[in-house]
């Protein structure tokens, strides 16, 4: 039987809810039920983190704290954490956590509506376990936008506070959270509702499947990034949901041989290592893609299903030669990434299909791989369009090549005009390579929206296969790129 | 510790210093800092709602602009939760919530202006309720064709206002005699204020037909005037109330007002409390930006670079309202001139009229828009000429002789000469624009720019009657103190400044000085908190009502203890009389019994001005604020990206009433100057939708866009030459324009493609308008 309600831990306590709305956000549960108003609303879109809270994790007999936007997580998928908001982190009258004394040292708030946000970010941070440099800092609080300060006092405040030994209520009861986490999380499914209107957060792969043969039109989630916007922004109401966040097997990191098997619920954050391994440049790709709130919740497998044609994973991912699995019921098909996307939000996934996991083949000698993503903004932007290139190189010469880019047509796709136009390329020749550019305009005809118009598009996929060039044959990062040149590879 | 030393290398003195017995002058943390950090700071939305509270949410039309036919609203009253639903014709008074000109109505009546304006509102049970309800209208519009930008407005003929002209000299004859002759055109951005609190009301019906308003407003007279009007009540039975307000920027100037209108009509005709929030898409769709400008502009220069006449045309685009555009352009030309003398100029103003959301006051109120044509001036003089961009705006600054202003002003407190010559040397701009030229040379793909940029930024309203306040101070027999003043607190730390100057007339802690709520009843017919005066106005109020309770408990204790009034001070909490010494607290108990009163009001109306804009004379600002900025960029001349890499300001602030909060005021400024000249672009499209209506695509600074690399010093002064409050000078806006020197700095770097051609660059440089520059360079 499936559990009928969600479990969570707060302030201590174990809380357990059966009436959850489906569609009930996390924020509508903090302000209008627990009326705890210090979490505010900034956009309702996971854009600003005026909605930060924390979300603590078992891992082995300690707590791992990342933040997420209470805005866009659905409410049910708060089941088997620990909730902390910033009212939780020094009592009213009693001494202020490290974080929120720093921040009123070095002046990090002015109209103070960010606050509490930045507030729960630099409390993740502080339980990094790792002292904060200025790069780490700036990608922790990407996602927390702040109109008045310019930032530098809150940038000082995270340095001066995250200093990698955590000491305090939480960092102390750990062990006790971590074993009251453990009681809370349990092996069973979760159902709660009816078959009308529920909210399902199954335990294995085969329970799930069942589940939405049997609702094939229920909606699937990972971490609600995308499809929370349906609520907040569109009003949708979303009457059966599934949250694929506890489904063990597609919470998975394997290697199959030289390739990393990916499984489809894996959250962004837990996937950069091991995708950062494959290059770099995807840990680039993942760090840009959206901020660790995001992170913490979203997935490659989300990213993909979703089948954006400005998804920022699919590029690098097709470019690499990545596989996907699907399933449905018992069955179970493999298939190249690039074919799984069929046109402008139509994918080739039936109805009771999920994707299930991900297959990333490693890089060979002598390929040279590369991301370049262009955005007005450097972090937690969408990109106006994304270019992944792996070159395979022999003695100066491109001998193979895969390209692909998002942003670019009505999905994430391969160059293969351009791709075949490479062959042969001399490196060292870059009079050549006009043709491979020119190429890119038969491949693609772009769009002109808010990000860049279709002129910019077409141009600057141009531009970044040149980069990919460039740095193939040798030219330093630092001469190729205004950022990102860090990720050299070694 | 100074905060400064934490990397700014700001150089913060602790004034107010040792052993000095009030906190005037002294870094001390905002007011509300702990609340914030808590998340116990109340905003409209977080107040505890009174039982049977409805929601509020706007609703509008597809179209953009056109006769409204018929507005079916049928699904909308059989939605789930929905109580009333609110048209124009519910409205028992005015339905205009203009701060001046009208031309706004709070719902519309028989035309829509524009895309988003609400034509109605749905009161219901909850947020998600109303908002559902409200898009299943079905409204139906006699659509025209929009005009959506500068252009076509101007095509179409339209001004919501006459044009007006600042001249001085022969401009057009000095052009035609200079030996150098320039001309170009540059379109500049708008900019959405995205202060991360929403605009938001909540009014209370209460008895006798009187109205309670929570309102995020800037402007709490206007709200009450405007709601009082609307419900056909004396102002008197209208209070408005703002603890705080979640950042304003401008926004919350004159277009809170609608939404405090809309929350008290729906209290009106349901007899509930009733609240308004906007959703992030619904604010930045139905609430109006920073004005964008076309520009055509036309100088003469000599061999050397001087200016010797300017001739500059500036088309706003003011939607479809005039809203405060009158002051927006206006403040516009006063700052055409940014630090230059313009020997001979015509500075031309058309506010044009367009089918959009109506712009309104944004930080700098039009005056950036001004002074960017300014430093375009300096970057083309120096690109044609050859020379150090920073050697021609030298030679252009106001200087002896030649401290006329296009309008008629003398700048007698000129300190930018000094202050940039300071900067040049603090930061180091000889060598790095050696260095950036080395690397320039060598480098393929990536180009490095620097540039040095100065401001100087009027200080007073434009609209004298504007320029006044009042404060209300009270003393309690704890000797606790308690004030009220007509501004309002955004974030820009005025309750703290105001606390602080209080705390010193009383010789006590500022923490004994509480600041409570701007409301309506205690101090009323004020001014908004704006034009970054909130200070020199409120704390100059509030430290005259101090005065008069101090003065009275002066000649009490000069008559209880037998003293001299002179021999009388106030420190450390106490009253020292010369032999003795007591508690503030048991001199305001004595005051007590002796029936002294302990409350006074204050009132400050700015000296000096005398601005006749029929005439064009007279003297609108009190002083100038100066600062300079340098900035070194990044750009990929490839894709157009721009990274900044280092930024130094030197800011004047007069004496510092409190330097950290000083700094906050100049570092958030810049940052937001810079997210106004590169990452923030609004775009609609051709109906004239905005687009860019949320944080998803309109892109305010990260955290990573602000170079770590971030040297902040304010100006070591002797203190303002007009009598301000403690001689310390504004600093809300002018900071806000030491981001020039960004868009200066990509300039230069493109400008290094092709010596001596000036790369068309608009504002915002975003990478593909910089592209656009490199490429146009290189045809
Ligand atoms: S409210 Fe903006 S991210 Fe949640
Ligand atoms: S302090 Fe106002 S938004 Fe950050």
């Amino acid at each position: 039987m499936p559990r009928t309600c969600i479990r969570f831990l707060r302030r201590g306590e174990v809380v357990e809810l059966r009436d959850v709305e489906p569609d009930e956000t996390l924020l509508e549960y903090l302000r209008l039920r627990e009326g705890s108003m210090g979490t505010k609303e900034g956009c309702a879109e996971g854009d600003c983190g005026a909605c930060t809270v924390v979300l603590g994790r078992r891992d082995g007999d300690r707590v791992r704290y990342e933040p997420v936007n209470a805005c866009i997580y659905l409410l049910g998928m708060v089941d088997g954490r620990e909730l902390v908001t910033v009212e939780d982190l020094s009592a009213p009258g009693e001494a202020l956590h490290p974080v929120q004394a720093a921040l009123i040292d070095h002046h990090g708030s002015q109209c103070g509506f960010c606050t509490p946000g930045f507030v729960m970010s630099l409390f993740a941070l502080y339980h990094q376990g790792r002292a904060a440099d200025r790069a780490g800092v700036n990608d922790w609080l990407a996602g927390n936008l702040c109109r008045c300060t310019g930032y530098r006092p809150i940038a000082d405040a995270a340095l001066a506070s995250c200093t990698g030994r955590a000491d305090d209520a939480f960092s102390r009861r750990s062990a006790r959270t971590a074993a009251a986490l453990a009681s809370v999380d349990g092996e069973d499914d979760l159902f709660v509702g009816d078959e009308e209107r529920f909210f399902a957060a199954p335990r294995s792969a085969a329970s799930l499947s069942d589940l939405y043969l049997r609702h094939p039109d229920a909606t699937l989630v990972t971490g609600a990034t995308d499809v929370a916007l349906w609520i907040t922004k569109q009003l949708r109401r979303l009457p059966r949901v599934i949250h694929l966040g506890r489904v063990r097997e597609l919470l998975r990191i394997d290697r199959e041989g030289a390739t990393l098997v990916l499984g489809a619920a894996v959250s962004y954050a837990d996937a950069e290592e091991a995708l950062g391994a494959v290059h770099p440049d995807i840990a680039e790709v993942l760090r840009r893609l959206g901020s660790k709130q995001i992170r913490a919740a979203g997935s490659v497998g989300g990213n993909v299903a979703n089948g954006s044609p400005i998804g920022d994973t699919p590029p690098p991912l097709i470019a690499l030669g990545a596989e996907l699995e699907l399933r449905r019921g018992d069955e179970v098909r493999r298939l190249a990434l690039e074919d799984f996307f069929v046109d402008y939000g139509r994918q080739d996934r039936r109805p009771g299909e999920f994707v299930s996991r991900l297959f990333v083949p490693r890089l060979e000698p002598g390929q040279h791989f590369s991301c370049h993503k262009i955005s007005k903004r450097f972090d937690q932007d969408i990109s106006a369009l994304l270019g992944a290139f792996r070159l395979s190189v022999s003695a100066g010469r491109v001998v193979d090549a895969r390209i692909a880019f998002g942003g670019m047509a009505a999905t994430p796709r391969r160059a293969l005009r351009c791709e075949a136009a490479l062959t042969g390329l001399r490196l060292r020749s870059p009079e050549a390579w006009r043709p491979a550019q020119d190429a890119l305009d038969r491949d693609f005809r772009p769009i002109d929206d808010m990000r860049a118009s279709a002129t910019y598009r077409a141009g600057v996929a141009k531009a970044l296969l040149a980069k990919a060039l460039l740095e193939a044959g040798g030219t330093p990062r630092s001469e190729t790129r205004v950022v990102g040149a860090e990720a050299e590879r070694a | 510790m100074p905060p400064s030393e934490q990397g700014s290398g700001a150089g913060i003195a602790a004034r107010g210093a040792p052993g000095a017995e009030t906190d005037v002058g002294a870094a001390i943390a905002h007011d509300s800092a702990e609340r914030h950090v808590r998340g116990s700071a109340a905003y409209v939305d977080d107040i505890r709602e009174p039982a049977g509270t409805l929601h509020v949410a706007p609703g509008y039309a597809e179209a953009t602009c056109g006769r409204l036919r018929s507005v079916d609203l049928d699904a909308v009253r059989r939605a789930p939760g929905v109580v009333a639903v609110l048209l124009a014709s519910d409205i028992p008074g005015a339905n205009e919530c203009s701060p001046s000109l009208g031309g706004d109505p709070v719902l519309a009546d028989s035309e829509i202006l524009f895309h988003g304006q609400v034509v109605f509102a749905v009161a219901a049970a909850s947020r998600r309720d109303a908002r559902r309800a409200a898009r299943l209208a079905r409204i139906d519009v006699e659509e025209g064709a929009p005009a959506v930008d500068v252009e076509a407005g101007v095509h179409s003929g339209r001004q919501i206002l006459p044009p007006y002209e600042f001249r001085c000299g022969t401009p057009r004859d000095a052009i035609a005699a200079s030996p150098r002759i320039h001309e170009g055109t540059l379109r500049i951005g708008g900019q959405e204020h995205f202060y991360l609190e929403g605009q938001a009301a909540l009014a209370i019906p209460e008895e006798a037909g009187e109205m309670y308003l929570h309102s995020s407003t800037q402007h709490p007279s206007d709200v009450q005037r405007l709601v009082a009007r609307m419900l056909d009540v004396p102002l008197a039975r209208v209070v408005c109330e703002c603890r705080r307000m979640g950042g304003g920027f401008g926004g919350k100037e004159s277009q809170a007002a609608q939404w405090a209108c809309l929350a008290a009509l729906a209290a009106h005709v349901t007899g509930r409390p009733a609240k308004v929030c906007l959703d992030r898409d619904d604010d930045m769709i139905m609430t109006g930006k920073r004005h964008d400008f076309r520009v055509a502009y036309r100088f003469g220069t000599d061999d050397e670079g001087r200016l010797t006449g300017v001739d500059v045309d500036f088309d706003a685009r003011c939607g479809c309202s005039a809203d405060l555009s009158l002051g927006v352009v206006d403040r516009t030309m006063f700052h055409a001139d940014n630090a230059y003398y313009y020997p001979h100029a015509r500075i031309h103003t058309r506010r044009v009229r367009t089918d959009t959301v109506s712009n309104t006051a944004f930080r700098g109120f039009g005056g950036p828009q001004g002074m960017l044509i300014a430093e375009r001036m300096m970057d083309e003089i120096a690109i044609r000429l050859r020379l150090d961009p920073l050697t021609v705006r030298k030679r252009n600054l106001y200087g002896p002789g030649r401290d006329i202003t296009p309008y008629g002003m003398r700048v007698r407190d000129n300190i930018a000469p000094r202050l940039i010559r300071t900067l040049e040397r603090d930061c180091d701009y000889a060598r790095r624009r050696r260095d950036i030229a080395r690397y320039n040379a060598k480098a393929a793909h990536l180009r490095k720019g620097i540039s040095l940029t100065p401001v100087k930024f009027g200080i007073a309203f434009t609209l004298k009657h504007l320029n006044q306040t009042g404060a209300l101070v009270h003393l309690l027999t704890d000797g606790s103190i308690q004030v009220n003043h007509g501004g309002t607190e955004m974030g820009q730390g005025l309750h703290t400044k105001v606390a602080q100057v209080v705390s010193g007339e009383f010789g006590v802690e500022a923490a004994r000085v509480r600041i409570t709520a701007t409301q309506t009843d205690k101090v009323p017919n004020t001014g908004p908190t704006a034009a970054s005066s909130g200070t020199d106005l409120n704390a100059m109020a509030a430290l005259r009502a101090a005065r008069t309770i101090r003065s009275r408990l002066v000649a009490l204790a000069a008559r209880l203890y037998q003293v001299d009034r002179a021999d009388i001070t106030f420190g450390g909490g106490q009253v020292n009389t010369g032999r003795r010494s007591v508690p503030l607290a048991e001199l305001a108990r004595l005051a007590f019994t002796e029936r002294v009163s302990l409350s006074s009001t204050g009132f400050y109306a700015t000296p000096k001005i005398t601005w006749d804009r029929d005439t064009a004379t007279g003297r609108p600002f009190l002083y100038f604020a100066y600062g300079a900025a340098c900035t070194e960029v990044t750009v990929d001349t490839m894709t157009g990206e721009m990274r900044v890499d280092r930024v130094d300001l030197l800011h004047d602030v007069g004496r510092s009433l409190n330097p950290a909060i000083d700094i906050g005021q100049i570092e958030g400024g810049f940052v937001q100057g810079m997210g106004w000249l590169t990452t923030e672009e609004l775009v609609f499209d051709a109906r004239g939708r905005l687009m860019t209506h949320a944080p998803s695509t309109y892109k305010i600074p990260a955290c990573s866009d602000v170079p770590a690399d971030f040297r902040v010093a304010l100006w070591e002064s002797r203190g303002n030459r007009e009598p301000t409050v403690h001689r310390s000078k504004a600093v809300g806006e002018p900071p806000l324009m030491l981001a020039l020197s960004v868009f200066s700095a990509i300039t230069h770097a493109i400008a290094t493609l092709a010596p001596g051609r000036v790369p068309p660059l608009d504002a915002p440089a975003t990478p593909e308008a910089i592209l656009r520059a490199v490429e146009a360079l290189r045809d």
